[in-house]
């Protein structure tokens, strides 16, 4: 007999003997699925209205500018906002962020500017009584920060070498693992919260005080949570007994998370293989039938398409548009070699044609070589039609992660419930080369005082004369600046993220971890292949500098031609990769926030442009101002032997080196695929 | 033995099965009027050695599969038998699908010298890609430059040697895609054994920019693409 009704027909394990492990429910009640797409069901009636519903809605929000409606007095809380509709007799999965849809929810615990200044941009004015308290009795992240930083960080920080730093705004990329919600029910989870909390004992370090209180607010997050969902008529206490139950309750655990942060990424972990055990069930015993499973995951995916941040228009601009990166990780195989494919991971895919091409949720297949054939041919003819899926290798992360990670913002991988990250923005390794010929002067941004080209690093040897710039001199300074660069780095990340556990904690979603959770320190690099480029040419060609009156090297001259990254040549990859090594050698020498591990990414998608604006003429021959490449991707234009020439270029960046992933932008039109006869 | 090569393609999808590394040979006897890669016609490129190819297009045999292989296409290549020859012989020692995308125009069925080279480039050769330019010679001369009877003596000769051949038609407007020629296309088809398919490549404006680069004036200034229903026809025609 099980304990909970909830977990009636289920095969029991570790899963439900006194622990918190969700993977091994996974492992002892899913069914793979090898099958093909024809079971699937199309839309309902009732999801055709509500998407009208949404459809609307999205059209009058453009019309307004961009903000439909914006809270300026309610500050968002778990329980702040009653409950919300799209149309609640339709709706078989409820929950929005605030009262009303389409309204955005005023979030000002990591910074009061940025919630102030971004409802002045859509024409609201912040309630005078919320800022005065976030002003003078309840600090922020933001205010912490600044009241921390260092002149050098703040130099660093202006002149955009250091670049998206989370210091004005939510850190996000933490994923609560919501599928413990569903299985355990809130008061289980409060339980053994309670229980760590009790076993968190003897003397009282401030680390200890701190996990203490830490544990404290996440029962809290908890409790609270509870309380929401009870405003929208569901008891999520226990173990959810049926599908859309389990789709409700993991659905309220992300809202929860969404309604407490406005985070830079808010993903949502890995649920199809979870979830379909809960569906395989009712269908076993007759409860629903195929179009009502669609509908639960259709109305599912179509809350996650409205989720909303209230955000400046300058962020919105370095993302080129307005992200919430709702990522969903599908599929992958198992280590035991059973795929973790499941019919759910049609269904979700499915929502694709049922409600039409969109951005989010970001849905993302672990790829594997192994994964059946048929779901390889369904994703494939579901990108050609919409381009809306993303790919990552699972054959890649699974080594490392095992089998029940999930991917935050776009490529960071984590095991669900068990690491979360410090999100730490990038180092524009482009401009710390031109720091390192111009000894740390900025070749853009001018002294205000002085008028004189701003000096953000110390002091450091420039290049003299104008020979051409030899290589083995200008890799010799690069290499310092970097040391510089990386030190820098990683000490403004490590107060960044004191900061934000400090004001801004992620209760809740940490509430949805285990106690002892591994962190990972995510730093970044922004312009890999243009500095790859640049000491291409500078070793396989002639670059010549060519100063300002003040001295400063603003532009290169580039006689001969130089092997460039993204062909497949080892002279201008090998460039990269040493690169890449280098960096990140010096990261991990630091002490980092919380003994987190050191991982780094390559993968601006869309600020490789803001970050080209702030990085002068490079000696690649890149113009000042112009993009740099997206993520790891070449430089535009530069891969002239073909895809594959380009992709095996990207492949030899080592990933032990950069496990918070490494993306590559491509794009191909079907055609150029293929012939279809 | 070195050739001379205009660029590579490590990512080919279009020209033969498969994902093939693609080789573009430099020089061409022929100016074809739709000609999308003029830049390849005459002098230029830059001299590889076979051992150099090989060990380019052996990076991607992972991409290759079962299907996939290398493609050599230019220009014509067959300007360059020996080098093609040389190659292919390397690339079958190493197991991989060798293919040619020729015009045949290089073939001179009278010369036994001509012969005995093409029948052991064949030798080492999976499978030919023939363009067959225009069925009608005055038309062809027009449109190439040069006569269809080397390229039809080729096609013969590929069918009764049991080389594998995929028939190509460029589809251009006006100059290619009558009915009548389009069957007499067809009926020449019917007359080898060995063709396993028929490709229709509808003409396209792509290449104008190189001709503006090069300094060339453009011949098909005024003929566009083929319409979905032309392409539909000769598709009928041809591959009934």
């Amino acid at each position: 007999m099980m304990q909970y009704k909830g977990w009636e027909g289920f095969i029991p394990g570790k899963w439900c003997n006194d622990e918190v492990d969700v993977r091994d429910f996974i492992q002892h009640n899913y069914t793979p699925y090898e099958g093909d797409a024809t079971f699937l069901a199309p839309a309902t009636e009732a999801t055709k209205k509500l998407w009208d519903i949404v459809c609307d809605l999205t059209k009058k929000e453009r019309e307004a500018g961009g903000v439909l409606d914006a809270d300026t007095k309610i500050v968002s809380t778990l329980t702040s906002h009653g409950a919300g509709y799209l149309d609640k007799d339709l709706e078989k999965i409820v929950g929005l962020q605030t009262d009303v849809p389409f309204k955005r929810a005023l979030q000002p615990f990591g910074g009061i500017r940025m919630s102030e200044g971004a409802l002045e941009m859509y024409g609201y004015q912040i309630d005078p009584e919320v800022k005065e308290i976030f002003t003078k009795y309840r600090k922020t992240h933001n205010e912490g920060v600044f009241d921390a930083y260092t002149p050098e960080m703040r130099a660093a920080r202006s002149a955009h070498i250091l670049t998206g730093l989370p210091d004005a705004y939510g850190r996000g990329r933490i994923i609560g693992d919501y599928r413990r919600v569903a299985l355990y029910g809130i008061d289980y989870l409060v339980q053994k919260k309670e229980e760590d909390k009790l076993a968190m004992n003897g003397d009282m370090t401030p680390e200890k005080v701190r996990n203490r209180e830490e544990l404290a607010d996440q029962i809290k997050a908890l409790k609270g949570l509870k309380a929401m969902a009870a405003s929208y008529g569901c008891d999520i206490s226990k173990p959810a007994e049926t599908a859309q139950e389990a789709i409700q309750a993991l659905y309220f655990g992300y809202l929860g998370a969404v309604k407490d942060q406005n985070g830079a990424a808010m993903s949502i972990g890995r649920n199809t293989t979870f979830l379909d055990i809960y569906i395989e069930r009712d269908l076993a015993k007759g409860l629903i039938t195929e179009t009502q499973a669609q509908e639960f995951i259709d109305h599912f995916v179509m809350k996650l398409r409205i989720v909303k941040f209230m955000r400046t228009k300058e962020y919105n601009e370095l993302f080129s548009g307005d992200p919430t990166w709702v990522t969903e990780a599908i599929g992958g195989m198992g280590v035991d070699g059973r795929t973790l494919v499941t019919k759910t991971s049609f269904r979700i895919l499915h929502t694709l044609d049922n409600l039409g091409p969109a951005p989010e949720p970001n849905l993302t297949v672990l790829w594997s070589k192994r994964l059946p054939l048929a779901f390889k041919r369904f994703c494939a003819d579901i990108s050609i039609r919409t381009s809306s899926i993303q790919y990552e290798s699972d054959d890649l992360m699974r080594p490392e992660m095992g089998d029940d990670y999930a991917i935050a913002c776009c490529v960071s991988c984590m095991r669900v419930g068990k690491d979360m990250q410090f999100f730490g923005a990038r180092a524009n390794l482009a401009k710390c080369l031109l720091y390192a010929i111009n000894g740390g002067k900025d070749e853009l941004m001018k002294d205000k005082k002085t008028g004189k080209p701003m000096q953000v690093s110390p002091e450091f040897l420039p290049i003299y004369g104008d020979e051409a710039l030899d290589f083995n001199e200008v890799c010799a300074k690069f290499d310092n600046m970097m040391t510089w660069l990386a030190d820098l780095y990683v000490n403004t990340l490590n107060l960044i993220h004191y900061m934000h556990d400090k004001y801004s904690y992620e209760a809740l979603e940490m509430s949805l971890h285990d106690t002892n959770v591994r962190r990972f320190f995510a730093t970044g690099i922004a312009g890999l292949s243009c500095t790859a480029d640049s000491l291409s040419a500078i070793k396989y060609a002639k670059v010549y500098p060519i100063r300002n009156e003040d001295g400063i090297v603003v532009d290169f001259r580039i006689e001969g031609d130089y092997p460039k990254y993204g062909n497949n040549d080892d002279r201008a990859d090998e460039l990269a990769v040493w690169v890449l090594k280098t960096f990140m050698k010096k990261v991990k020498s630091h002490y980092t926030y919380r003994d987190s591990v050191p991982t780094t990414s390559i993968l601006t998608i869309t600020s490789n442009v803001v970050y080209g604006k702030k990085t002068g003429n490079t000696p690649d021959g890149r113009r000042a101002g112009t993009p740099l490449a997206p993520g790891a991707n070449p430089m535009h234009g530069r891969d002239s032997n073909g895809a594959l020439a380009s992709l095996e270029s990207v492949a030899k960046l080592p990933y032990e080196y950069s496990r918070d992933g490494i993306s590559n932008t491509f794009s191909i039109t079907p055609n150029s695929l293929g012939k279809e006869d | 033995m070195t050739g001379r090569i205009h660029s590579f393609e490590s990512f080919g999808t279009v020209d033969g099965p498969g994902i093939r590394f693609v080789v573009f040979l430099q020089g061409c006897p022929l100016r074809c009027q739709y000609c999308h890669n003029p830049d390849t016609w005459g002098a230029g490129g830059e001299e590889y050695t076979v051992d150099d190819v090989v060990q380019r297009a052996l990076r991607y045999k992972n991409y290759f599969g079962d299907k996939g292989g290398v493609t050599v296409t230019g220009g014509e290549p067959l300007l360059q038998i020996d080098f093609v020859t040389e190659l292919f012989t390397a690339l079958k020692a190493k197991g991989i699908n060798t293919c040619i995308d020729t015009s045949g125009i290089m073939f001179h069925v009278d010369n036994a010298e001509n012969v005995e080279k093409h029948k052991k480039l064949l030798s080492v050769t999976d499978l030919v890609l023939l363009d067959i330019k225009h069925i009608d010679d005055e038309a062809c001369k027009k449109l190439t430059g040069q006569s269809n009877q080397n390229t039809l003596a080729f096609a013969r000769f590929l069918s009764d040697n049991g080389t594998r051949i995929w028939i190509r038609q460029v589809l251009v407007p006006g100059i290619t895609d009558g009915d009548e020629d389009l069957k007499k296309t067809r009926a020449f088809i019917d007359s080898l054994k060995t063709v396993e398919k028929v490709e229709v490549l509808p003409y396209h404006t792509m290449g104008i920019v190189k001709y503006e680069k090069l300094g060339l004036a453009y011949p098909l200034k005024d003929v566009s693409s083929p319409t979905k229903e032309r392409v539909m026809n000769a598709k009928r025609i041809l591959k009934k």
